[in-house]
């Protein structure tokens, strides 16, 4: 019989190729000591771009923001040591949203390995907790397996993050290569359909419904359920609202939508959850910065059906009457195909929240002499007619853009939601420009937050990324000035950000071009001006009113509708 | 209330360390905790007991299925099993103490497995309250050094788990 003939390769190119095999367009990352095998290999092939970041935490949110812009893998390489603990921010802020990357790091060779080595750390240590796994390869003839397990594990079942660290002698090894092309592991084996005997519960309650309210999250983003969502609410005629995550997974300007919920989401939205009497969750996961105290959750009684991927994901803040773990798309098709098509009547239910809505929640001060950071995000939308991809760093700036922004499609909202990440902003929106080129994309941020990863100004001029940076500047970390206001008698510990740089100075020191704004009358025009311009980063400095705060606000610990609403209203 | 749970899981560098992480991270008890390999060197299995509510227990077995290692769970608990624990217990047995220590560990159906002039090394199997009881039951001043296992457990019967 004759063998396949294979080939003998060294482990960095063995790396290469399965990176090749897994249609991986795009690499973020830094050189460094114990991967230099591998850059040695990027530089000999042109299939696998390199977009060389000035941190690696830039590296990790850049992978990052590739992949939710886009449903395909982020890919960073970073070396060992500082390397790796560089990129542990962007591994956790990815782990905490669960998006689908992969990390690769180098590695002091196998037998320095415990001994103190220059750029040694236990890599699969550290990261245990904020990856879904990690792998160390001992072994050059593992590393094509473990790729193959590390894309299999990070894309299927609820995504997260797989780091695969990799010694330096296990570069420069050699061994056959082939790449398997499928992986079986006994001990991984992700459901994709739901329990039939469930959906026909759901489905019963979800008829029979008065009060009906569904509630989504980031899980229908990241498995692409959007069509099957709009289908559903449409069908049903039910109300709907969003997490921050699951942002543009339902229309935002639909009438069915009620808008964010949470922490920072409208009071329509907020009461419609609290009064309720069948809430269907569906790729959400109930947290506290969602429904606040899970105590004042349970106090009105309402039955939940909880559609999720992860099974700890459910029952985990609330209690929940109709459980149903598989991919959400799978399931909202079921659903769908049992679902009678005659509505029921739930005028009655709509009528009160046409009721709350009329609260005009998000409503600020139009006539102000100064730029509302509302305003700015309100001509944001209309000047990019609601169809750029928007990052943001955490803070003030990042619950406007999600309040005010109307998001239409899914992935075009990419923020750190669950670890709150500042910094997370520019080298998302880096990412999200190398998944789209030629899309428009914006970075909402804080003088604050962007200067957690700056730097990465210097890569967006070596790939001439045209990413538009809305700085909204008030001179404080907005959040923690509000808070403290509210909650801590005025007292701005810390919070106020003394000897800012001058932004358009930065910005034309790194090649790019900046302009302040400080007229609202300027607002439009500036931003116009600057998303004409297609080709360059436009860094825009907009000195915003400094005591402005975001409403309405649960405060922590509070109910869901126990909400501080604007003194305006 | 007290659970017994047994795991299997991959026998893989780190496996471990990834269980014992999980319950100190999202602050979960570990009361003991026992791993060795099977009858198939490529799995071990792992017997946790830990205290919690049922809501409690509910989450720490979901959240080890999450951990890509992990092959099966089970919480013995919840039906008919047995459970053992190893002790190994050193005391001071001079001529003195020699006839009492022995007779005490023959009660408890223990045995004498090292001896030196002045010392009696006990082996002791039973579950954790048996342990307890033999320990209660000695003059504390003769205890030179204990060293417990922690308990294994197994399902009755018909009850088996493996793949």
């Amino acid at each position: 019989m004759d063998r396949i003939k294979t080939e003998e390769l060294t482990g960095a190119q063995i790396l290469i190729r399965c990176l090749q095999a897994e249609g991986v367009e795009v690499v973020f990352g830094y050189p460094g000591g114990a991967v230099l095998f591998i850059y040695d290999e990027l530089f000999k092939q042109d299939k696998v771009k390199h977009v060389l970041v000035r941190h690696e935490q830039g590296a990790a949110h850049a992978a990052d923001g590739y992949s939710r812009s886009s449903h395909k893998v982020g890919v960073c390489l970073v070396t060992s040591g500082p390397g790796l603990t560089n990129a542990v921010t962007g591994i956790a802020t990815a782990y905490m949203d669960s998006i689908p990357m992969v990390i690769l790091s180098g590695q002091v060779s196998t037998a320095y390995i415990g001994e103190d080595a220059f750029q040694e750390c236990d890599s699969v240590g550290i990261t245990r907790p904020c990856v879904k796994h990690n792998f160390l390869v001992r072994d050059v003839k593992d590393l094509a397996v473990t790729m193959k397990k590390a894309f299999h594990i990070a894309t299927t079942g609820r995504p997260g993050p797989v780091l695969v660290d990799i010694p330096k002698d296990v570069t420069v090894n050699t061994c056959e290569f082939q790449y398997p092309e499928s992986i079986s592991m006994r001990s991984y084996n992700p459901v994709k359909k739901g329990h039939a005997g469930q959906i026909k519960k759901a489905v019963q309650l979800l008829q029979e419904a008065k009060r009906p309210m569904v509630y989504s999250g980031g899980g229908v983003v990241l498995s692409n359920a959007s069509a099957q969502l709009k289908d559903l609410i449409k069908r049903t005629g039910f109300p709907i609202t969003n997490t921050l995550m699951g942002l543009g997974a339902y229309p935002a300007t639909d009438d069915q939508f009620l808008g964010m919920l949470g922490m920072h989401g409208t009071y329509e939205a907020n009461m419609a959850m609290q009064h309720c009497d069948v809430l269907l969750a569906i790729g959400a996961r109930f947290d506290d910065r969602v429904i606040g105290n899970p105590a004042h959750f349970a106090q009105n009684p309402r039955k939940i059906i909880h559609i999720d991927i992860d099974p700890s994901s459910i029952a985990k803040r609330v209690k929940v009457d109709v459980p149903i773990v598989g991919n959400i798309p799978d399931v909202l098709d079921d659903i769908l195909n049992l679902l009678k098509n005659s509505k029921t009547d739930i005028s009655e239910w709509w009528k009160q929240i046409a009721e709350w809505r009329g609260k005009d929640c998000l409503k600020y001060d139009r006539n102000s002499k100064l730029i509302k950071p509302q305003f700015v995000l309100e001509k944001l939308y209309e000047v990019t007619g609601g169809d750029a991809f928007i990052t943001s760093d955490v803070g003030q700036h990042q619950m406007w853009a999600a309040q005010f922004y109307k998001f239409e499609k899914p992935r075009r909202w990419i923020n750190s939601g669950g670890l709150g990440t500042m910094g997370f902003g520019l080298p998302a929106a880096m990412g999200a420009v190398m998944a789209n080129p030629g899309a428009t994309v914006a970075c909402v941020t804080g003088e604050s937050s962007i200067q957690m990863c700056l730097q990465e100004l210097s890569t967006c001029k070596q790939y001439r990324l045209p990413i538009k940076i809305i700085n909204l500047n008030n001179k404080y970390m907005g959040m923690v000035r509000q808070w403290q206001q509210f909650f801590h008698g005025n007292r701005y510990s810390e919070s106020y950000m003394d000897a800012l740089p001058d932004f358009v100075k930065l910005a034309e020191g790194y090649g790019h071009s900046g302009v302040q704004i400080t007229r609202p009358a300027d607002v439009e025009p500036a931003l116009r001006e600057a998303f004409k311009r297609k080709k360059d980063l436009v860094f825009l400095d907009f000195i915003t009113d400094q005591t402005e705060n975001v409403y309405p606000m649960i405060p922590g610990g509070k109910g869901i509708t126990e909400m501080i609403l604007s003194e305006d209203l | 209330m007290r659970h017994i749970i047994s795991i299997l899981v991959e026998n893989e560098a780190g496996a471990l360390s990834r269980i014992s992480n999980m319950f100190s991270a999202r602050g979960y008890n570990i009361e003991s905790l026992t791993v060795a390999p099977t009858e198939d060197a490529s799995m071990s299995r792992l017997t946790v007991v830990t205290k919690g509510s049922d809501d409690v227990i509910e989450k720490i077995t979901k959240q080890l299925n999450k951990l890509v290692e992990v092959v099966k769970v089970v919480d013995l608990s919840e039906a008919e099993h047995i459970e053992r624990e190893l002790m190994l217990i050193k005391v001071r047995a001079g001529v003195k103490e020699r006839e009492d220590v022995k007779r005490m560990a023959d009660i408890f159906r223990g045995r004498v497995i090292d001896v030196s002039d002045n010392t009696y090394t006990i082996e002791l199997t039973g579950e954790g309250a048996k342990l307890d009881a033999f320990i209660q039951a000695l003059d504390q001043s003769t205890i030179l050094e204990t060293v417990r296992t922690g308990a294994s457990g197994i399902g009755r019967g018909n009850r088996i788990l493996r793949v």
